[in-house]
């Protein structure tokens, strides 16, 4: 066993610190406040260009459509040194995350090479337009219909929960092309235009006080048929694939997030009725399971590296990383606060407690964007362990005879 | 980057789990139990022929030379199949005189531990005390005085690790079992027995200083990780299977989530303890200051991992697991002894937290 880079390994990391080092050197740690949006949009979108001049773009992707045609480990590599700085990426995680990544392998040809390069580029943002106020989790129950009219399509319905749709240029959009058909088989998936007629974002106000995601109506929006991703029916496929790329993008402790060095940091600061805070056995209990969680996902993380590293697939542990990091987070963060006793809850930007509290309140959301715990343990207890699958008695009905319950 | 066990330690681990499969499991456990025997012995018999206590003795003391990797996959695999044999406690003492012992005191013992003739023993528990506590016991003028209890496999051993009181915390002493009085120790493990060791100036030897006793203690960990881990994929394995078999309410009741998210619970928490457990088992192999902090992240993580298995086990196989017939209590009794093994948990979580105080300082 062994933590080192096999040598071609640590030249190409060598390559990337050094470029990150010069490139990145004006990206500052940020506060707890978060930055305003449109600040955060051109910050994302400067560094992105950085990246696209560079060669760091599309790592894994083959060069036909403008990727860098590199393996797994290339991008893992990039994405570790890269997050030893603070140059930021938001913006564009589920773009070149899930969207485009489902746009070049079931779209034409000629739609890759549209869309693609502006994807990479950063010029052009994507949002993903699949959650409804009907479906969320049971993502086959949507109701966005798209009517065929010759060589277009009509879109009608609404979609929700859709993350910088409002800062986004472009769109996946699953929608319901046959209604007589079951609730999986009557799916199709199509690119839309955000700016095209009809489509309105409203921005949803979040919990924890800001707006990154929208409601988005569709009133007969018009989109081609050569922007169809996949067959027609066949949606629910070509979803997969960014469900696929979702679970890898969204894994980790979120980049920055605290951990359990922000609790003992705290801890030692912290003064309490029995003596510092640091040397109270509860507290250094917490931080033992908050290590445990944090460094195991990191340590899961590894194990999963070395399968790529060989050009093997990655286990199925993999599958435990965001049950374990989004409740430990706010686990970790509620006790913190607990710790700092009244002070824990006031707000002070810029105090050692911003960016836990700010930490929970997004925790929150974390539990639920990308497959809720609930449903993460269904997979891993079905697909994992084998355990059948939860009772879906609407499965085999035509979704237009389903009964509201 | 490569963190994962060796082929080699993969090849040991499948043809381990496959001999075991064969000889040992729940029933076998239950042989020995119902019988109150201190081992199995025609087992062990094998398993020596097999060559496993011989894994981690140099090869010019008799033995085969192999590394941490190899220690882990077995422990993992003892801990899987109950086996009743004393192996743990015999790789244990290895890795003392591997650690702490003199030229002499290597040539004397491990071609003995290497080929079965001695089994070992870690007599180090003294009641409440923990491993870190000054022990009651003494070694002076080459003689050892002094109670140990419980101490796992003292029955069966033929050499005993003693901790006794040393001038900076627990020191070890080498002390052969003839001659020593013993008695079975009831525990709430029946399955491999424990006994209690009365010292009375016995012949003993010192065995390195105190560090060797804490660095000893952190190797033990991460092989108790291994076992504990073993033992939960066990139980948790078992209780998959019945709930895919169980009918309630005209269901499997695995399709139930009330069912099926404690499985998957396990699961993860199993997934997590495995990957402290691969750090710790690192560490060791390489020597690196992580140690202290790996090992007690594996054993806190791999309890945790235990308990929950082996409670939730009995709690999905309802009133069939809380007889005596069915095997959950193997699971059940095995969690406690492991977790009373080298240290509670409350310990190694402090030990971690200490570990971790000291990285940090280091680093700044
Ligand atoms: C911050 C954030 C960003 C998001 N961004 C996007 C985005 O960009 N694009 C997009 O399309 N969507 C997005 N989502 C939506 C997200 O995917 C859904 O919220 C999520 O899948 C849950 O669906 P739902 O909200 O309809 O809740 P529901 O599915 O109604 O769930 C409600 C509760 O019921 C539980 N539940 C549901 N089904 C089961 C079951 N079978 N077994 C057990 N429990 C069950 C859930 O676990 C949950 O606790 C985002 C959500 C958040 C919070």
């Amino acid at each position: 066993m062994d933590f080192n880079d096999t040598p071609a390994e640590a030249a190409y990391r060598a390559q990337v610190r050094a470029w990150i080092e010069e490139a990145a050197s004006d990206y500052a740690e940020p506060s707890g406040t978060p930055f305003a949006l449109d600040d955060f949009v051109a910050r994302c979108k400067a560094w992105q260009l950085r990246k696209f001049e560079a060669g760091y773009v599309g790592i894994t992707w083959p060069k036909a459509i403008g990727g860098q045609g590199l393996t797994p480990m290339h991008q893992i590599i990039f994405n570790q040194e890269e997050s030893r700085s603070y140059a930021p990426t938001g913006l564009y995680s589920i773009g070149l995350g899930m969207c485009i990544p489902t746009v070049f392998t079931h779209g034409a040809p000629e739609i890759a090479a549209r869309y693609v390069p502006k994807a990479l580029s950063g010029e052009e943002v994507w949002c993903q337009l699949f959650s409804e106020p009907v479906a969320g989790s049971d993502l086959a129950g949507i109701r966005t219909r798209a009517v065929r009219d010759g060589d277009e399509w009509v879109i009608d319905g609404q979609k929700v929960w859709t993350s910088f749709a409002h800062r986004s240029d472009f769109g996946i959009v699953v929608t319901r092309t046959d209604f007589d058909a079951p609730k999986h088989k009557g799916l199709s998936m199509f690119i839309v235009d955000m700016r095209a007629p009809g489509v309105e974002v409203r921005p949803i106000r979040q919990m924890s006080g800001g707006s990154d995601f929208n409601e988005v109506f569709f009133t007969g929006v018009r989109v081609a048929d050569s922007h169809r991703l996949g067959e027609v029916g066949e949606g629910w496929k070509v979803s997969l694939t960014t469900l696929m790329h979702e679970r890898l993008a969204v894994g980790g402790k979120p980049r920055h997030a605290p951990g359990y060095q922000a609790l003992m940091e705290l801890a030692k600061r912290v003064e309490t009725d029995s003596g510092p805070a640091i040397e109270r056995a509860d507290v250094r209990q917490r931080i033992a399971d908050t290590y445990i969680a944090d460094e195991g996902i990191s340590l899961t993380q590894m194990r999963a590296l070395s399968a790529l590293s060989r050009g093997q697939v990655p286990g199925p542990e993999q599958s435990i990383s965001k049950v374990v990091v989004a409740k430990t987070m706010q686990e970790m963060t509620a006790f913190a606060m607990e710790l700092a006793e009244a002070s824990g809850f006031t707000v002070e930007p810029g105090s050692d407690l911003d960016k836990l509290q700010s930490s929970y309140m997004w925790s929150a959301g974390l539990r639920i964007a990308g497959g809720t715990d609930e449903i993460l343990r269904n997979i891993i207890a079905e697909r994992v362990l084998g355990l059948p699958g939860d009772l879906r008695p609407d499965k085999d009905t035509p979704f237009s005879q389903l009964k509201p319950l | 980057m490569n963190f994962d066990l060796s082929d080699d330690a993969k090849t040991l681990k499948d043809a381990a789990r496959k001999f075991l499969d064969a000889r040992a499991g729940p029933q076998a456990a239950r042989r020995v139990m119902d019988a109150g025997l201190a081992q199995d012995a025609q087992l062990w018999a094998e398993i020596v022929e097999q060559g496993w206590p011989a894994a981690r003795v140099p090869e010019a003391h008799g033995g085969l030379g192999l590394g941490a990797d190899e220690a882990c996959v077995l422990a993992e695999e003892i801990g899987r199949s109950l086996a009743p044999v004393p192996l743990m406690s015999t790789l244990a003492a290895i890795e003392a005189i591997l650690i702490a012992g003199s030229a002499a005191q290597q040539a004397e013992w491990l071609p003995k531990l290497a080929a079965g003739e001695a089994i070992g023993c870690i007599a180090w528990a003294e009641g409440a005390r923990s491993p870190l506590q000054q022990p009651a016991a003494v070694l002076e003028g080459g003689k050892v005085s002094g109670e140990k209890s419980p101490v796992i496999d003292g029955l069966a051993a033929t050499l005993a690790i003693v901790t006794v009181a040393g001038p900076d915390g627990p020191a070890m002493a080498l002390v052969p079992l003839e001659g020593v009085s013993r008695a079975g120790q009831e525990t709430l493990d029946l399955v491999r027995p424990s006994a209690k060791l009365q010292f009375e100036s016995a012949p003993g030897e010192a065995l390195g200083t105190a560090a060797d006793w804490v660095k000893l203690t952190e190797r033990l960990a991460v092989l108790s990780a291994w076992e504990a881990l073993g033992t939960a994929d066990a139980a948790r394995d078992m209780t998959v299977a019945y709930a895919k078999e169980r009918v309630a309410f005209g269901q499997r009741i695995g399709r139930y989530q009330g069912v099926k998210h404690k499985l998957a619970d396990m699961y993860v928490k199993a997934e997590l303890a495995r990957a402290h457990a691969l750090h710790g088992c690192w560490a060791w192999e390489a020597d690196a200051p992580e140690l202290a902090q790996a090992a007690a992240a594996a054993r806190v993580a791999s309890l945790d991992a235990l308990k929950l298995t082996a409670e939730e086990a009995v709690q999905l196989h309802g009133g069939i697991g809380f007889t005596w017939e069915q095997d959950c209590q193997f699971y059940y009794r095995r969690n406690r002894l492991l977790a009373a093994s080298i240290g509670s948990r409350a310990h190694w979580a402090e030990r971690l937290v200490r570990a971790l105080e000291r990285r940090n300082r280091t680093a700044a």
